[in-house]
């Protein structure tokens, strides 16, 4: 047996004519979180649903927890938590009967469910809310409640899908303070994202798809350090003295040229910020920072990950 | 280590439903819809009140004009007393109908309920079976409800009434699967004028306010065909307590209706849900 809680090989997700997944090999070990990054329509939702047994695969093997999806899913779902990308709370039901009913749902006792129930209010800081409807709950707190939802069962295995898309940064930052405390408690979670910072924030080692194919996969330190320099710097100019991207390549190791900026790849960005000014250009703004995973995605892929 | 098994080439036998499609917990999806029905309880019960309008407007008040009627069993009986059990029919047709129509369609298309469900270890068939459950309870509070209302008015003539809830039950089953198949086949909110124009005229039409003698032979054929004759005259029968074994062909029918709706709806479920 391996250890790997899941472990796919080849796998393909074929729409009709379309292929969405186009065979690909991940291993995600017991206690880590692991990440698939990348642009909307990459594949990271088609697999996501493969690996929880909602999405038949259309080729190659996947096993979870195991088990083959095909076969087990019932048994591989009822160890697993799901927070699906979209809200799909029940809005008949108060805060509390969402926790409640989609326990009994995996069979446990009403007894059991209760208990439970208090616990993850508690765990989602909405205890308060318990009784009221879901309707009125604000975007960070449905999604806390979702995800309070899907650890109702005590799940192996948790996978989110966009966890903080459409959230405001205080509500991400409460949601990934809570993911860190699933993953100090040893759950393993599979997190999709087309953002950077929550990448970097998760995941100990993430993929980065594009176009239904893994493109490189590493922790995101090393992704940095071999997609991308240690600094960059972005620099912008007035239209009218806008130079070409070749009078900026000899100064660094290398140049991406956006449309409203040029980002420039290099291991010191004082020192190149310093030569540009040297070599007579006149940008409108100079910023050095560090290298991130959207850099990495830059680099892998020649487009930018959020449009 | 295992190597995991590769999706096999050639397809599996043709099952009639794909594996893991249930669970064994439908009745998680009646404590849900119970649970969630405590909030809505006013639509709930005005479902009690039609057919008692009906039966007052047109048992009483058109009944006065129209006097007695031939009854199954060849006995007269009063229009109200003809119309009750046709009315009892109706109940719990519309009331599995709305269920398994317009909420099973808000909960697949909008709430996204089962894709919710699904993530857990329910699988179609629990929906299906849970959803049509409901349905089938409902009818039958219903139905209940109405049986109570005839007695009370001396509508009932046999013991044999008492048949009338299963049999409203075996109904409002038929009639729940029947819907919640089509609904899968449903795109959107307009395609609800097609349940309208199928359960209307059947309301109207299928032996519900006069017998089928009215009708000439080729369009008393077509009326034989329709689900809600076979339960108007079953609830009738049963009433009136004109009972024979020719009863059974109407339970035919609607184990039918039941097999086709649950099956259908399943794979349909599972064919939009899990893809």
């Amino acid at each position: 047996m391996s250890d790997a809680l899941v472990q796919a090989r080849d796998l393909r997700k074929r729409f009709g004519a379309f292929e969405a997944v186009r065979g690909i090999d991940v291993d995600v070990a017991r206690g880590e979180v692991f990440g698939f990054l990348g642009p909307n329509g990459a594949g990271k939702s088609s697999t996501m649903r493969m690996i929880a047994c909602v999405s038949p695969r259309s080729g190659g093997s996947l096993q979870v927890l195991g088990m083959d999806p095909g076969s087990d899913g019932p048994r591989i779902r009822a160890r697993i938590g799901v927070v699906p990308q979209l809200d799909n709370l029940d809005t008949e039901l108060s805060v509390r009967e969402n926790l409640e009913i989609y326990g009994r749902y995996f069979g446990l006792s009403r007894r059991r469910v209760r208990a439970k129930a208090a616990e993850l209010l508690e765990f989602a800081q909405l205890t308060e809310r318990a009784e009221d409807p879901v309707e009125p709950l604000s975007g960070g707190m449905k999604r806390r409640l979702t995800i309070a939802r899907s650890l109702v069962n005590d799940p192996e295995l948790l996978l989110l899908d966009e966890p903080t898309t459409g959230l405001d940064p205080q509500a991400r930052h409460l949601l990934w303070d809570r993911l860190y405390r699933l993953k100090r408690e040893g759950v393993t979670q599979i997190v999709t994202t087309h953002y950077m910072d929550e990448a970097e924030q998760l995941c100990d080692r993430l993929v980065v798809m594009d176009d239904g194919l893994i493109v490189a996969e590493g922790s995101p330190v090393e992704l940095i350090e071999r997609y991308s320099t240690r600094e960059v710097l972005e620099l912008r100019f007035l239209p009218e003295h806008r130079p070409a991207a070749g009078e900026l390549a000899g100064l660094v190791e290398r140049v991406e040229e956006l449309p409203d900026r040029f980002l420039l790849y290099t291991a010191d960005g004082e020192r190149a910020q310093a030569e540009v000014a040297r070599s007579g250009l006149r940008p409108l703004s100079a910023l050095v920072r560090r290298s991130s995973l959207e850099d990495v995605f830059l680099r892998l892929t020649g487009r930018s990950l959020v449009d | 280590m295992s190597a995991p098994s590769a999706v096999p080439d050639v397809p599996l036998a043709p099952r009639l439903l794909p594996a893991g499609s249930y669970a064994g917990r439908a009745r998680m999806l009646l404590l849900r819809s119970a649970t969630a029905s405590r909030r809505t309880w006013l639509a709930f019960v005005s479902g009690f009140f039609e057919p008692i309008f009906y039966l007052l407007a047109m048992g009483q008040g058109l009944g006065s004009l129209v006097g007695e009627l031939p009854g199954p069993g060849g006995a007269s009986l009063s229009y109200a007393a003809f119309i009750a059990p046709g009315l009892l029919a109706a109940s719990a047709m519309n009331g599995a109908v709305f269920d398994s129509t317009y909420n099973v369609f808000f909960k697949l298309r909008y709430a996204r309920l089962y894709d919710a469900m699904l993530a857990t270890p329910l699988g179609p068939i629990d929906i299906a079976l849970g959803e049509i459950g409901w349905a089938l309870l409902r009818g039958g509070l219903y139905a209940t409800g109405f049986l109570s209302v005839m007695a009370a008015f001396g509508l009932i003539a046999s013991p044999w009434a008492l048949l009338a809830l299963p049999a409203a039950l075996v109904v409002a089953f038929a009639f729940g699967a029947i819907g919640m198949a089509a609904t899968s086949f449903m795109r959107s909110w307009q395609d609800f004028d097609l349940v309208t124009l199928a359960v209307l005229p059947m309301f109207l039409f299928a032996t519900t306010f006069y017998p089928l003698s009215v009708y000439p032979r080729w369009l008393q054929l077509v009326v034989e065909c329709l689900p809600l004759y076979h339960a108007v005259e079953l609830m009738r029968a049963l009433t009136t307590g004109a009972v024979h074994l020719g009863l059974l062909s109407h339970l035919g029918y609607f184990a039918v209706m039941i097999a086709v709706g649950v099956v259908l709806a399943s794979r349909r479920l599972d064919a939009l849900l899990l893809k």
